[in-house]
């Protein structure tokens, strides 16, 4: 029978399927972080029990951890944090990089650089962003801390079969639009919830046409439509993206993991649960007015007219009148950074905006890359010269102002254009308001303190 | 896990949708390492900002939360079930959940229940009448009731057989063994694997 890649992977990770039970799933990577794992580290030490498969287990340190002044510039409960994922790791085993370290960075980009993110695998993370290792063609999503316990304990996880959607994309993107605008405009259209219980799949000549990064940004943010997970077909572009990776695949063993590999696309005739089709031909750059992802517009348009108690209570708290222009909205800060918008060519794309230019005075502006290595390979091109020289900060990895759980957060009131991939209330610090865009929008936002359509300064 | 076969006692009305985990338990509660102790910080920054529904006297000590859907959506943070549990809260019911969330819920032993937008409407107007009515989550018979009303709900039968037995998901995990281990055989010899 005709299956899509979504079945494809999940049958391939089915340890055991019985009737009236959810399957249970193995998992080939288990990727960790201080924050959602401490309690499940200590679950199993009360009673005894070690990690299953430490050699598929990968451990880092991003959700709190300074993006300057090193280790010693956090706050205690954040040191003690990172302190309890050293204990763990060194008892139990697990590789681990730790802030300072030369692989440290935020969890979603630290697996796909090292080669550890590979097509046909099955990857979970105690994080909802998860969803971005499904890029490569794996199956991939976040769990709460108890899962992480199980996966530490036992390597699988029982999963409840999920359905299927598909979201074709075709056309291609304009000038000045980015696979971020793809998502955006996507969550705009189906809400914040349509994609709950179902595996998504990515497809269409405008997917197919996006690097691995943009692929990234796109599945990233499935969870803020509510996906269990979002995946791209692997093809080309993604084969030579992982060779030559630390964790790749060499020799004879690559030419097996290829033929393996091409086999893991949708087949003609596969049923989906349901299609979603947009067109990139139109698509402009897009900007959130409100608290969820899903309260979106084209730069080009204005603040709707609440339609809903939620809207505006949204408007009220982002403190905007309905019909204002989205380009008269001035901004208080700049952020560039997150696991949705901060691999190298995310800050290339910013970079090639701020070029000669330079931060509106009223702005603050930071860069955190998304990974040590990250930062590494942007400053050996001069890219952070082209930001320090634009009055940018440039800072160490990790995920910084996304969350706000470290000391990089918005004071309240302060109004942030931001690349991260949440507007939530209080998301980037108590009282701070968020819109959400693209790595050249929010370069563009910072060069004028106001929000712009980027293509006007490109 | 204790076994949970009910919940009972009043009922707080949340009469918002999409409330997402950043609001149930802001990051800055995160930094703790303990599985308890997050109640204080529940909702903090709109408690903070005064006038909060779950703080009006008469919904204080509350155990079931009438909220709208796609509630507990973003963050896969655990800590929000624990927030709500260590609050007092050993129930949800609302048209529909965030996967992640709803997942963490039965681990945590907290039911999270859906009903037709329509009837939670009916719950959430009938408590904000009478703040005394006693409401009744059953496991058991999957039933949301109290005087005059009872509608039945539906949950995942290995979901339900968990919370009402109490079953520690690694012990049942773990008796597959010998599973995992003829699984971890055929693994493709490419893939990734680790050294401290």
């Amino acid at each position: 029978m005709p299956a899509t890649i979504a079945q494809k992977l999940w049958d391939a990770h089915v340890v055991r399927s019985v009737e009236g039970e959810p399957d249970l799933l193995f998992v080939d990577l288990h990727l960790v972080h201080e924050v959602t794992s401490p309690q499940a580290f200590d679950g199993l030490r009360m009673v005894g029990r070690h990690v299953r498969r430490p050699d598929l287990t990968v451990a880092t340190m991003d959700h709190n951890v300074p993006t300057r002044g090193g280790v010693r510039a956090a706050d205690e409960l954040s040191r003690k944090q990172m302190e309890v994922l050293e204990e763990n790791c060194e008892r139990e085993g697990i590789p681990l990089h730790r802030i300072g370290s030369r692989r440290q960075g935020i969890v979603h980009v630290i697996g796909p650089e090292l080669g550890l993110t590979q097509p046909g695998m099955l990857i979970v993370c105690g994080d909802s962003h998860t969803s971005t290792h499904g890029a490569f063609g794996a199956l991939a999503f976040g769990i709460g801390t108890s899962e992480v316990e199980v996966v530490l304990a036992t390597q699988c996880l029982p999963q409840k079969k999920q359905g299927g959607l598909a979201v074709n994309v075709s056309g291609s993107l304009p000038l000045g639009v980015t696979a971020k605008d793809i998502v955006l405009d996507l969550i705009g259209r189906t809400g914040t919830s349509a994609g709950q219980g179902h595996l998504v799949e990515y497809r269409g000549p405008t997917i197919r046409a996006l690097s691995m990064e943009g692929r990234m940004t796109v599945c990233n943010m499935s969870i803020e439509w509510g996906a269990k997970a979002g995946i791209v077909a692997p093809d080309d572009t993604t084969f030579s993206y992982v060779q030559g990776r630390p964790h790749a695949p060499k020799g004879f063993a690559w030419e097996q993991a290829l033929d393996y590999w091409r086999t893991l696309a949708t087949d003609d005739g596969a049923e989906f649960d349901g299609q979603i089709d947009l067109d990139a031909d139109k698509l402009e750059p897009h900007v959130t007015w409100g608290t969820t992802p899903a309260q979106v517009v084209p730069v080009t348009g204005r603040v709707p007219v609440p339609r809903s108690e939620t809207d505006e209570r949204a408007l009220r708290y982002m403190d905007l009148k309905p019909g204002v222009a989205i380009g008269e909205i001035a901004i208080d800060r700049v952020f560039i950074g997150s696991c949705t918008n901060a691999r190298l060519e995310d800050l290339r794309a910013a970079a090639s905006v701020i070029q000669g230019r330079h931060v509106h005075p009223k702005v603050r502006a930071m860069v955190v890359p998304g990974s040590t290595s990250v930062k590494r390979a942007a400053e050996e091109e001069g890219l952070d010269a082209v930001f320090k020289a634009a009055g940018f900060e440039w800072r160490n990895a990790g995920c910084s102002m996304c969350l706000g759980m470290n000391p990089d957060i918005l004071a309240p009131g302060e109004r942030c254009a931001s690349t991260s991939n949440r507007n939530f209330e209080g998301r980037q610090g108590s009282g701070g308001r968020t819109h959400l865009m693209s790595p050249p929008m929010a370069a563009a936002a910072a060069i004028t303190g106001h929000l712009v359509d980027v293509r006007e300064l490109i | 896990m204790p076994p949970v076969s009910r919940v009972a006692g009043r009922a707080a009305p949340l009469d918002l949708a999409d409330v997402d985990t950043d609001q149930i338990i802001p990051k800055q509660f995160l930094k703790r390492i303990e599985r308890t102790g997050y109640g204080p910080f529940l909702f903090y920054d709109w408690r903070r900002r005064g006038n909060f529904a779950l703080d009006k006297p008469e919904f204080v000590g509350a155990s079931v939360l009438l909220t709208g859907a796609n509630f507990g959506c973003g963050s896969s943070r655990e800590h929000a079930t624990w927030a709500l549990r260590d609050f007092g809260f050993n129930a949800i019911v609302a048209p529909s959940f965030a996967d992640i969330f709803r997942a963490n819920c039965f681990k945590t032993g907290v039911l999270a229940v859906t009903l037709p937008e329509s009837q939670v409407r009916h719950l959430i107007d009938l408590v904000s009448e009478d703040p005394t009515v006693q409401v009744v989550v059953d496991l058991e018979a999957q039933q949301v009731r109290g005087d005059g009303f009872s509608y039945r709900f539906e949950i995942d039968a290995f979901a339900r057989e968990m919370l009402l037995k109490g079953l520690d998901e690694i012990s049942l995990v773990e008796r597959h063994g010998s599973d995992i281990s003829a699984y971890e055989k055929t693994r493709a010899e490419w893939l990734p694997a680790v050294k401290a």
